[in-house]
Formats: C-alpha cells, sequence, structure tokens
C-alpha cells in the first residue's frame, strides 16, 4: 500500500477487458465524452490527417498510462497533475519530432495540432481515472481501448468530410465524376455539422438499445409471472 | 499573511519526483532531438531547395551553392547563392528565423543578386494560431512580399499601402504579420551589405574560372 502523503491507490476498478471494450464503444471519447473536440474539428477535413492525429495520440495516451501506472505509489495527491503534465509533454514532444522526421509533409499540415496534444483532456483523464488508480495491464488496457475509440471517432468524422468534401477516401476517388464536391464539408462548418449528425446517431443508437434493453427485460418480467 | 510550508520532508521530499522526472525525460528528449534533428534538417533542405524556382524566379536548384556568411552581427548563417542553369548569379535565397505570435517562426527570403529587391518569401516553419496567424502560410500573403524594396525597411500597415515598403497586416493576425516583416527587416539589416559584397566579388572580372556572371 502507499507510504504516508502519497497518493492511495486502491486498486480496484473495472478489468483489462472492461477498460478496453468501454473505450472503444461504450464511453468512446469523442462521441459519449466529448473530449478531445480541437483535433476532432480541426483535423478530419482528410484521412490521412486524421489517422496520423489518432496514431500521435494513441503513442501518447499509451506511453503516458504506462509512465503514470508505474508511478502511482509515488504520486503526490498535491503533485499528480504536475507530474501528469511533464510525462504528457515529454511524450508529446518525442511524437511531433518523430513526425517532423519522418512524415515531414503531413508535420507541417498538422502544425500546431500535435503539440496541442498536451492540452487533450482525453490524456490526462486517463491518467487521473485509470493508470493512477489501476495496474500496468489495466492501465495499457485502458489507453489502447480510448486510443481505438479516438481513432474510430476521428476515423468515422473524416470519412463523412472527405468522402463529401472532395469525392475521395485516402486520396483515391470513391464518389463518380459527376459528384459535385461538397467543399463546405472540408471547411469548418462541415466538420460542426459532421460532428452534430453523428453525435445525433450516437445517441439514436445507444437510446434504441437501451430501450430495446427495457423491452426485453419487460417481457422477461412478464413471462416469469406468467 | 502566512508563508505556505514545505510539509513533511521539505520541498526537495515533496518534489523529488518531479525533480527526477524533469531530469530523466530532459536527457530523453536531448536524445530524441540527437537521434532526428539530422534528418529534420534534411527535410527543410529537401523543402528550401524545392521552393528557390519560386523564391528566386530563373533560379536552377542545381545550380545552387550553400555558403556561410558573416553577418553585421558578426555571427555566420547559411545562404544559398542561386544560379541560372548557365551558372551566372541570379540571386540569394536567406534563411531567418525570429519570434512569432505563438513560437519561432522560419522564413526563407528571396533576393536579387545586387540584394535591392526582395524577390519572394517563403514560411518555413511556424505555429501560428490556426485559422488567423497561421494564414502567414498563405501564398496571397507570402505574395505582398514579392518586388518590396530590400535596402529600407518593410512596414506593416492596416490599410491599403500607400508606399512601395508597405505590407498590408493579415486581418485578426496583425501581430503575426509584423513578426514576419520584422524577421525580414532584422536578417536584411544583418546580411545586406555582406551579400553585397560577395556579389562584388563575383562580378564579371572577379569571377571563378567555372562559372559566368550576371
Amino acid at each position: 500500500m502507499s507510504t504516508e502523503g502519497t497518493t492511495n491507490v486502491p486498486e480496484e476498478g473495472p478489468t483489462a477487458l472492461e477498460r478496453f471494450i468501454n473505450g472503444v464503444l461504450p464511453e468512446n471519447p469523442i462521441y459519449r465524452q466529448l473530449l478531445g473536440m480541437c483535433p476532432t474539428l480541426a483535423v478530419t477535413n482528410a484521412m490521412k490527417p486524421a489517422v496520423t492525429m489518432a496514431a500521435a495520440t494513441a503513442f501518447v495516451l499509451i506511453c503516458s498510462n504506462i509512465m503514470v501506472s508505474l508511478l502511482r505509489r509515488l504520486l503526490k495527491p498535491h503533485l499528480r497533475i504536475l507530474v501528469f503534465t511533464l510525462t504528457i509533454a515529454t511524450f508529446v514532444t518525442i511524437a511531433d519530432r518523430f513526425l517532423a522526421a519522418y512524415v515531414y509533409e503531413m508535420s507541417k499540415q498538422l502544425g500546431p495540432y500535435v503539440p496541442l496534444i498536451i492540452v487533450n483532456c482525453l490524456i490526462i483523464s486517463r491518467a487521473e481515472i485509470c493508470a493512477s488508480k489501476q495496474g500496468l495491464g489495466v492501465a495499457i488496457s485502458d489507453g489502447v481501448g480510448m486510443s481505438l475509440g479516438f481513432g474510430l471517432g476521428l476515423a468515422t468524422i473524416a470519412t463523412v468530410r472527405e468522402v463529401l468534401g472532395s469525392g475521395t477516401w485516402f486520396g483515391l476517388h470513391v464518389m463518380p465524376a459527376s459528384w459535385p464536391n461538397w467543399g463546405i464539408m472540408a471547411l469548418p462548418p462541415g466538420a460542426f455539422i459532421t460532428l452534430g449528425l453523428l453525435l445525433a446517431v450516437a445517441e439514436w443508437a445507444t437510446e434504441k438499445r437501451a430501450s430495446t434493453a427495457l423491452w426485453r427485460t419487460v417481457r422477461m418480467l412478464w413471462s416469469w409471472r406468467h | 499573511m502566512t508563508q505556505p510550508t514545505p510539509g513533511k520532508g521539505g520541498y526537495i521530499g515533496q518534489a523529488w519526483l518531479v525533480i527526477l522526472l524533469a531530469l530523466l525525460y530532459g536527457g530523453g528528449l536531448a536524445g530524441v532531438e540527437n537521434a532526428l534533428s539530422g534528418k529534420i534538417k534534411a527535410n527543410k533542405r529537401a523543402e528550401t531547395y524545392s521552393v528557390i524556382p519560386d523564391l528566386v524566379p530563373g533560379s536552377d536548384p542545381d545550380k545552387t551553392d550553400e555558403i556561410m556568411v558573416r553577418g553585421e552581427n558578426a555571427k555566420e548563417g547559411l545562404v544559398y547563392r542561386t544560379r541560372r542553369t548557365d551558372g551566372s548569379h541570379v540571386g540569394w535565397v536567406l534563411p531567418a528565423a525570429g519570434q512569432g505570435f505563438a513560437d519561432r517562426i522560419e522564413l526563407l527570403i528571396g533576393l536579387d543578386s545586387g540584394v535591392t529587391t526582395v524577390r519572394g518569401m517563403y514560411v518555413l516553419n511556424q505555429r501560428e494560431t490556426p485559422g488567423l496567424g497561421d494564414y502567414i502560410t498563405r501564398a496571397d500573403f507570402q505574395d505582398l512580399f514579392r518586388d518590396k524594396p530590400a535596402d529600407r525597411p518593410l512596414a506593416v500597415v492596416k490599410t491599403d499601402p500607400a508606399a512601395d515598403n508597405e505590407i498590408r497586416a493579415l486581418s485578426g493576425a496583425t501581430i503575426s504579420s509584423e513578426s514576419v516583416a520584422a524577421i525580414v527587416n532584422r536578417a536584411l539589416a544583418n546580411f545586406r551589405e555582406p551579400l553585397r559584397a560577395l556579389a562584388v566579388e563575383r562580378s564579371p572580372g572577379n569571377a571563378r574560372p567555372d562559372e559566368a556572371v550576371e
């Protein structure tokens, strides 16, 4: 257990599998938690920048979860946010330099949005909610699940915007030549419109699933009674 | 008013983990920078060569020389000496950098051989505010510097330019616009005379046997 003055680590919480599954859909960072809205709106005009951003965020999230989980017994409550920020900033800088070295054009295209991963609430929230309280395996599972969920969110929005706005997907033409590109979808208003519509779809699907489950429960209770 | 107390173990006892992590992360980042900086520089160099024909019209990138020039501030800086396909000197590309609104801005300044006119300007690297300051990368802003005088400081104005050394600021990004103009002005003040002296050295009669001169 923890020493005096350090964070009390109960080591309780969801299992690694639950953390992984929750991150992908039930607690999807974009559609359920509305986190990381800055990159969600800014870099989803095409698939390539969206996937690059998702990969960079995944690297930072998984690495910071690993470090915070390893350090969790040494964290002091009043200094933990400082340690989280220091850790996240380090991995963001590594990701930024790596992109500038090996994906130079994409690094230029993403511009300040890679350094801005530092202020992505998703990463610090996972450090606080999961990594600082649970073991390494759970923290990695959580990081991978949340990264997949974040990537899924970015990819769905980018797919809608690139296909409708440019008639392409990953730069390949997928719409007929007669398709009049909806230029607005590649512009900032297109990001808000697409996010709003897809959020509505996600909410509708969740409510439908919940109402279906409720209806099944009622029928099951009814059948037991009779 | 009471002073906050450091708590049990003193300040070092409280913050030892933060200090240790800062040292470890700092060392790690230094290693990453050391490993990747060569590759990043090579990327920027390749981009520079790709825009040389636009910065100094008539230049052949394959005929460009990289020379170290001592500026007025006694520091040496890399300058690209651009030539036509026939080898004649056509101008210079001067890399320059300085503080912008958000972060460091890196520019390439295209100049004629006598350093009297700015032939072009290109933003090589910037981290200005998305949607406002980052419009300095747009061609329409960069084109504002084309054919401006290189012997007088450029001035940023918020109205239509009245003089040939004036640049209209980007709407909503005056500080970024002024930063770019200030970087250009500083670079020209530092390298104008040394480059002119070099151009005279390479003028007809002083040319190397293997090169033609404008």
